[in-house]
């Protein structure tokens, strides 16, 4: 059977299972739609957060960026698993107390104001929808070069996966389809990985072959004979305060995005939200200790297949004809000697390669077998796929709870706020779907933003909220007004009107850690010079420190 | 719960998190960024040993540090009859 047939076969096969699992597990009222009923055993919110976390980025792109960068690619293996011991530690067993829906239900309630909730909410749909962009033109990518279908067909289907198990299942049937799509990406993640792991080194797991073996030394020579940096060179690409910057914006950004807290709102009790972080993290270390040893494979087996070959060499691979199809992999035998040369510089290199395609093309590279092709693309779309209907969900029960049932109709019956839940699911995957045919730009650099907002504007009036009872409402509203509009200012100035990065050189990725230090300060000044919170909170924030008794008033709709 | 036994389950529920928070900051930002070059100088295996913690080590770390914080604050809430 040919790849494209195999392809076919297996997402068909997977879809068929997450759509029968959304069925099967429909919400039936809105603490069912909104947060699993409560019931969610923390071994499955795990697997579940693991797969709603790792999204396209993390499964199609991460490698492929580890791959270029080399060391510097630490940024996202350590900021994007760093970020969960916060969560862990500092958020996640007292939202779970606090036993609300989402995270603007939090802010509002905790800062005693709408306006707050409003500003909250503002920002939980602006990270989500940054993020949802990605994660549309993930699977765009992955239809487009396996089923060789338009990129505009592919989101299409996507949507309306997506639509049916968020709309009908809401986090309930969202919730137990994520742990399916984790078996589904891990399998495919880890296949590959394994038989590249065991043709360049013998040996069949990763990570150790990664470390003890001789490949990083190898591949680093190789960089070195063609004239780049050594692989594991420090600071190639990034200065050390930028590396520093953007680990730790991502780390905050990953422990204040509100589709991952409001995942802890799901398990029975404040003991489950702490296992089910762990759970959570050792899910996902298996793919985050798996990306770098596959990014140095990758990379070695790439240059090595593709490097001074003949044109008639290159046109004989079969996976490099069909990457050249999509535009994300091109030759060009610039200086006529009949042999294509990877260069690090842009203007002799006779390869461009996108660096999307790393995890995509190495099975191919490596000539696995067609299944094994097919089951890397089921997998990118089952980590698009389960993000993407995370993140639409947040969307809409941030509009369908908090602004219609909190603020505009505090009187709105279960059925019409699980409608308007519905209703606002639909809206969403429109938008969504629209970013998929126009995609704002490279998958991870997308996504980048949405961390740097989160770290900027939730992260520190969580912690506050919790650890620092002086925290007032102005405080609040201030920080994180303060640090969303700075943070935005930069990354927008910096991408979008080629504004210089004044503040040493930081870059936009990196600059959500001042964002969020600005926030503190405002946040705690202001707080210091206006009036207490009423005693209520103040009470309030006690319990929250404590697991078991009661739930705060009104938690219980 | 009483004020002075509600202010000592705070107390130690602090303090493990700022012991945690102190292993999570050495390996990630000290080791694997601050002085990733000096420890490059060390091999771990094949791969220089800044490199590797910033791209294996830290990530093993951090796993660990939940389940610790997770099972260090059952026997917490057991001691101090919170238990749910």
């Amino acid at each position: 059977m040919s790849v494209e047939l195999w392809t076919i076969f297996l997402v068909s096969l997977s879809f068929i299972a997450y759509l029968y699992i959304g069925w099967h597990t429909r919400a039936k009222g809105s603490a069912d739609f909104f947060v699993a009923g409560r019931g969610v055993p923390s071994i499955a919110n795990g697997a579940a957060t693991a797969a709603d976390w790792m999204s396209a980025a993390s499964f199609i792109s991460m490698a492929g960026l580890i791959s270029f960068l080399g060391y510097d690619g630490s940024v996202y293996l350590m900021g994007w698993t760093g970020g969960y011991v916060l969560l862990a530690l500092l958020l996640a067993p007292y939202l779970r107390k606090f036993g609300k829906y989402t995270v603007p239900d939090f802010v509002g309630d905790r800062y005693y104001s709408n306006i707050a909730r409003l500003v909250a909410v503002v920002a939980a749909i602006f990270i989500s929808m940054t993020y949802v962009a990605g994660q549309m033109r993930g699977v765009g990518i992955v239809f487009s070069r396996f089923l060789q279908v338009d990129i505009n067909t592919g989101v299409i289907i996507g949507m309306i996966v997506v639509a049916f198990f968020a709309v009908l299942g809401g986090m309930k049937g969202i919730t137990w389809t994520q742990v399916a799509q984790y078996g589904v990406l891990i399998v495919a993640y880890l296949i590959p990985a394994i038989a590249i792991s065991v043709l360049l080194t013998g040996n069949p797991i990763p990570q150790l072959a990664f470390t003890f073996s001789d490949i990083v030394a190898k591949l680093n020579q190789i960089q070195v004979d063609l004239g780049f940096q050594e692989y594991t060179k420090p600071f190639a690409n990034q200065s050390q305060l930028d590396v520093l910057f953007s680990t730790i914006a991502l780390m905050v950004g990953t422990a204040g995005l509100p589709h991952i807290i409001v995942r802890f709102y799901t398990v029975p009790d404040v003991r489950s939200a702490r296992f089910s972080a762990g759970w959570a993290l050792l899910f996902i270390a298996i793919l985050y200790t798996t990306a770098p040893a596959l990014s140095s494979f990758a990379r070695y087996n790439l240059i090595d297949s593709l490097h001074n070959k003949t044109v008639e060499e290159i046109q004989q691979l079969d996976w490099a004809n069909k990457w050249e199809k999509t535009k994300l992999l091109t030759f060009e035998d610039k200086n006529g000697d009949g042999r294509i040369q990877l260069t690090p510089d842009k203007a002799t290199s006779e390869i461009t390669i996108d660096r999307d395609i790393i995890v995509l093309s190495t099975p191919e590279v490596a000539k696995l077998a067609p299944w094994v092709i097919a089951l890397v693309a089921t997998g990118g779309l089952a980590a698009a796929l389960s993000t993407a209907s995370g993140l639409l969900l947040v969307i809409s029960s941030s509009i369908a709870h908090d602004i219609y049932y909190r603020i505009i109709d505090p009187n709105a019956s279960e059925a019409k706020r699980v409608m308007a839940g519905r209703i606002m699911i639909g809206f969403a995957i429109a938008i969504a779907g629209y970013f998929g045919v126009n995609p704002p730009g490279f998958v991870a650099q997308v996504v980048a933003f949405a961390f740097g907002l989160a770290a900027a504007s939730f992260f520190p009036v969580i912690i506050l909220g919790i650890f620092d009872k002086r925290t007032n409402r102005e405080g609040a509203i201030a920080g994180m007004l303060v640090g969303l509009i700075f943070t935005l200012f930069y990354i927008v100035g910096v991408k979008f009107y080629g504004m210089p990065p004044w503040f040493f050189g930081v870059s936009p990725e990196g600059i959500g850690t001042l964002g969020m230090a600005i926030n503190f300060v405002v946040t705690f000044v202001v707080s210091r010079l206006t009036a207490p919170p009423p005693l209520e909170i103040q009470e309030m924030v006690e319990m929250l420190r404590t697991p078991g008794g009661e739930t705060p008033p009104e938690a219980i709709h | 719960m009483e004020q002075d036994k509600h202010q000592a389950y705070w107390r130690a529920n602090t303090a493990l998190i700022r012991n945690l928070l102190i292993v999570w900051a050495l390996v990630s930002i000290v080791f694997s960024i601050l002085l990733v070059e000096p420890l490059n100088a060390v091999r771990l295996g094949g791969v220089p040993l800044g490199f590797w913690m910033a791209q294996q080590g830290s990530i093993f770390v951090f796993v660990a540090l939940i389940f610790i914080y997770a099972v260090q604050m059952d026997k917490l809430d057991r001691k101090h009859d919170i238990d749910e």
